[in-house]
C-alpha cells in the first residue's frame, strides 16, 4: 500500500480498486446498529484544516471514529495558525504528538506534499488549493461503480470551472487509471492549458455541453463561483447558467441510464437547477454517504489496518 | 602590495603563458617570467578570464541583512569569479534616492571584495507611479547609470517612455523586468502542462513577450537604451532578434537557471525552484542557449536572490521567488556552453562591463590593464552543498548537483579576493 494519498495519480488501478472494494465492505458497517470497527484503536488521526470545509472534515472525522481511531481536529481558526505559525512548525508539533495520519485541507496547492516531508505519519490530501482532492475522486468513482456496475468504458463529462477545480484534476487522473473516458466541458476561459498532456492522454475537451450530453454515462457538475465573472472568466452568472448549467431540458438529453453528480456544495440555479439536483438521476446525497465509506477505506489501508 | 606570478595559465583559452600582477595592474604577460618577490601560483591547466561582471545581483542590504549583506554577497561574488556586481534597487528602503545608492556603494567599498555598482530605482518606491530622482542618483558618488524597478515591471507605457527618454541626458539605461502585471496576477510558475497538473496559477510567456515587444518599440521611438532583465522565453528571443536586426539599442540578459532548469522542477513543490520569471520549458532553454551563442542575448546575469530560510521553507504559494546564483554561475555557463572561453568572457565579463559602463572591468588580462581577473580550474568538478556557500542564504537550486569548474583565484585591482578557492577576507 502507498504511504500517503496526495494525488489521484498516486493510485494504480489495483490499489484504487482495492480501496473501492474495501469501501464496499466498510459500507456494510454503516448499515449496522453499532457503526464501529476496532481496526484503528489506539491510532491518532489529525484533521488539519486550513480552510472551512465542514462537510469534508466531518466526513473524515466520522470515518476515523468508525474505525475507533482517536481524532484530533486542528482547525486554522482559533489555533496558533492565526498567530502565524508556519506549516513546518505545525507539522513538527503534530509529529511530536504522535499523529499516525494527518488529513490536511489547505488553500495552497502542494501544501500536503510539503507536509509529507516533515511528518513520519501518513498524509491524506483532503483538498489543496486548485490542485487535487483525491478522496473526492475515489468517492465519485465508488458512486459510479455502485450505480452503473463498472468504471471501465464509462464516458464521464466533467462540467464547469475545471481551471480552479481540485475535484476535476483528481477525477481525470483516477478515472483514466480505471479505464473511464473523461470529457471536460466548460467555457474556454475555465479549461486549463494542455490538460490532456498534463493529466491523462485521451482526455477530451468540449465547449458545447449540449453536444456532449447524449453520449455520456455520467455528468459531473462542478461548483462555479459567481465571483469568477468579476475576473472576466464569463460575462454573467445568467449567461453561464444558460450555456453550461444543467437544467431539466438538458438533463432529458442524457441517455436513460445516465447519472448526475455534484461534489457539493451546490450553487442551485447556477450550475445546476433544483429540478436536476433533486431528480432520481442525482447521486448527490449518495456521494456524501459513500464519502465516509471511502475515507474509512483510505485510512484503514494507509494505516496498515489490514496487516494487523 | 604583494606581486603575484601566475605561471602556465591559459588566458581566455589561449596557449599557456605567465601573468605577473603588480601594483594593481597586469605588469607582464609572456613565457617564463621571473619575479623573485612575487607569490607564485601554478596555473597549469587553469584558465584566466577577465573578472566576471554581474548586471543583476540582489544584495538585500539595507533591509534584509538576515538574508544577505553587501559584504556576504560580495564574498559570494568573489568566490564565483566576479570582480563587479550591479546591486538591484529593491532594498528596504528602496534605492530610489542618492542617499540610499551612496550607502550601498559605500558598503561595497568597505567590504572591498568586488566593485559594487548600485542600480537605482526607476520609480519612487518601485511603485510604478512617478519617476525617482534619476539625475540625483546619476550625479551621486555612486554614479548610477542603470535604473531598474526589478521585481516589478514599469508597466505604465507613458512612464516607461519618459524614463527611457529622461536618462539619455546622462547616458543612462533602463533595465526592465518584463512582466505584464495584469497577465500574471497570483502567478506561481510557468503556464503550461506542469502548472495545469500542479494546480498552480500560470505565468504565461506572453506576459513577458508583450512587454518586451512594447519596450523595444518605445526605445526605438525615442532612441534610448533598453536592457531586458532575465529573458526567459523563446518568444522573447524572437522579439529581441527582430528588434536588434532593426538597429534598436536593446541588450538582454539570461540567468544561469533559465539556461538549465525546467518548470518540471516545480513537481516537488519545493519553493527553492520558485523564481520570477519562472523556470520555463526545454524548448525555451534551447532557444535561450542558441540566442546566447549567436548574440541575440548579450549577457549571462545571475539574478542572485538570497532569501531567508523561513521565506522558502513553506508552501509554494507563500514562498518568495528567487534563487542564489553568484557562486554557481560560471559552473552553469561551463556546463551549458562548454569550454568556449571567449564566449564566456564576452557574455559574463566584457559585455556586462560595457553595458554598465564599468571601466577597468571586462578587459582581458594584458600588460597595463587593471588586474581584475579570475582563474578557473575547468577540470574540477564539485558537488554543491548549500551549507558551504558564502551567501547568508541557502536557496540554491543546485543542491547536490555536481557541476564542472571551480574558481581558484580572483583578483580585484591586483589584490586577491580568492586564493586556493577560498575567500581571502
Amino acid at each position: 500500500m502507498i504511504k500517503h494519498l496526495l494525488s489521484g495519480g498516486d493510485l494504480d488501478a489495483d490499489t484504487a480498486t482495492e480501496i473501492l472494494d474495501t469501501a464496499a465492505e466498510m459500507a456494510t458497517v454503516a448499515g449496522r446498529e453499532i457503526k464501529k470497527l476496532p481496526a484503528l484503536r489506539g491510532r491518532t488521526v489529525v484533521n488539519l484544516f486550513y480552510e472551512d470545509s465542514t462537510r469534508t472534515r466531518i466526513s473524515f472525522e466520522a470515518a476515523a471514529k468508525r474505525l475507533s481511531a482517536d481524532v484530533i481536529n486542528f482547525s486554522a481558526k482559533g489555533s496558533s495558525v492565526t498567530k502565524g505559525e508556519s506549516l513546518k512548525d505545525t507539522a513538527l508539533t503534530l509529529q511530536a504528538m504522535g499523529a499516525d495520519a494527518v488529513v490536511i485541507r489547505h488553500p495552497a496547492s502542494g501544501a500536503p506534499h510539503r507536509l509529507a516531508n516533515w511528518v513520519d505519519g501518513s498524509v491524506v490530501n483532503a483538498g489543496d488549493g486548485t490542485h487535487e482532492h483525491p478522496t473526492q475522486a475515489l468517492l465519485d468513482a465508488y458512486t459510479m461503480r455502485a450505480r452503473l456496475g463498472r468504471l471501465a468504458g464509462l464516458s464521464v463529462a466533467v462540467v464547469g470551472d475545471v481551471l480552479h477545480s481540485r475535484v476535476a484534476r483528481s477525477n481525470v487522473l483516477l478515472l483514466s487509471t480505471l479505464g473511464a473516458k473523461v470529457t471536460l466541458v466548460g467555457p474556454p476561459t475555465l479549461i486549463p492549458v494542455d490538460i490532456a498532456g498534463a493529466l491523462a492522454p485521451g482526455t477530451d475537451v468540449s465547449y458545447d455541453l449540449d453536444s456532449v450530453l447524449p453520449n455520456v454515462d455520467v455528468v459531473m457538475m462542478l461548483r462555479v463561483q459567481r465571483e469568477r465573472m468579476n475576473d472576466s472568466y464569463f460575462p454573467s452568472a445568467r449567461e453561464y447558467a444558460r450555456r453550461y448549467g444543467l437544467d431539466g431540458p438538458r438533463m432529458r438529453r442524457l441517455p436513460e441510464h445516465a447519472i448526475v453528480m455534484h461534489p457539493g456544495p451546490m450553487n442551485r440555479g447556477m450550475e445546476i437547477t433544483p429540478e436536476v439536483a433533486d431528480s432520481p438521476r442525482s447521486t448527490i446525497v449518495e456521494q456524501v454517504t459513500n464519502g465516509v465509506s471511502v475515507r474509512m477505506a483510505v485510512l484503514y489501508l494507509l494505516l496498515g489496518g489490514n496487516n494487523r | 602590495m604583494t606581486a603575484y606570478l601566475i605561471t602556465s595559465v591559459s588566458v581566455v583559452g589561449a596557449a599557456p603563458t605567465d601573468l605577473l600582477i603588480r601594483d594593481g595592474v597586469i605588469a607582464e604577460v609572456g613565457p617564463d617570467l621571473t619575479a623573485p618577490d612575487a607569490t607564485v601560483i601554478d596555473g597549469t591547466g587553469l584558465v584566466a578570464l577577465p573578472g566576471l561582471v554581474d548586471l543583476h545581483t540582489h544584495l538585500r542590504e539595507p533591509g534584509r541583512e538576515d538574508a544577505e549583506t553587501v559584504e556576504s554577497g560580495s564574498r559570494a561574488a568573489a568566490l564565483g569569479g566576479y570582480t563587479a556586481v550591479c546591486a538591484m534597487a529593491n532594498t528596504s528602503p528602496v534605492a530610489d534616492t542618492a542617499g540610499v545608492v551612496e550607502q550601498v556603494w559605500r558598503l561595497g567599498r568597505e567590504a572591498g571584495l568586488v566593485d559594487v555598482q548600485p542600480i537605482g530605482a526607476v520609480t519612487v518606491g518601485l511603485a510604478g507611479e512617478r519617476l525617482a530622482e534619476l539625475g540625483a542618483m546619476a550625479d551621486s558618488a555612486a554614479r548610477v547609470r542603470i535604473f531598474s524597478d526589478d521585481g516589478h515591471c514599469v508597466a505604465d507605457p507613458k512612464l516607461m517612455r519618459r524614463a527611457l527618454e529622461y536618462v539619455k541626458a546622462f547616458d543612462g539605461i533602463i533595465a526592465q523586468h518584463a512582466e505584464e502585471p495584469r497577465l500574471t496576477e497570483g502567478a506561481q510558475m510557468h503556464e503550461g502542462e506542469v502548472s495545469t497538473r500542479l494546480g498552480l496559477i500560470g505565468w504565461p510567456a506572453v506576459a513577458e513577450e508583450a512587454i518586451i515587444a512594447r519596450d523595444v518599440l518605445l526605445a526605438e521611438h525615442v532612441g534610448s537604451r533598453l536592457h531586458v532583465c532575465h529573458v526567459s522565453t523563446a518568444g522573447s528571443v524572437e522579439v529581441l532578434r527582430q528588434a536588434k536586426a532593426r538597429g534598436v539599442r536593446v541588450s538582454a540578459e539570461v540567468t544561469p537557471h533559465h539556461l538549465l532548469l525546467t518548470d518540471e522542477r516545480a513537481e516537488s513543490y519545493d519553493p527553492v525552484f520558485k523564481v520570477n520569471p519562472p523556470l520555463r520549458t526545454a524548448a525555451d532553454i534551447a532557444a535561450l542557449r542558441a540566442a546566447l551563442a549567436d548574440g541575440v542575448i548579450d549577457v549571462i546575469a545571475t539574478d542572485h536572490a538570497p532569501h531567508a530560510v523561513e521565506d522558502k521553507e513553506c508552501e509554494w504559494a507563500y514562498a518568495r521567488p528567487g534563487m542564489l546564483g553568484l557562486e554557481t554561475a560560471l559552473s552553469i555557463a561551463l556546463d551549458v556552453l562548454g569550454p568556449e572561453w571567449d564566449l564566456i568572457a564576452e557574455r559574463m565579463s566584457r559585455t556586462p562591463a560595457r553595458i554598465a559602463g564599468l571601466t577597468g572591468h571586462g578587459v582581458d588580462p594584458a600588460p597595463g590593464v587593471p588586474a581584475n581577473l579570475t582563474v578557473i580550474d575547468p577540470a574540477a568538478r564539485r558537488t554543491i552543498d548549500p551549507a558551504e556557500l558564502a551567501s547568508r542564504s541557502r536557496n540554491t537550486p543546485y543542491a547536490r548537483m555536481t557541476l564542472p569548474g571551480r574558481i581558484v583565484a580572483t583578483f580585484l585591482r591586483g589584490e586577491p579576493t580568492v586564493l586556493d578557492g577560498k575567500a581571502v577576507k
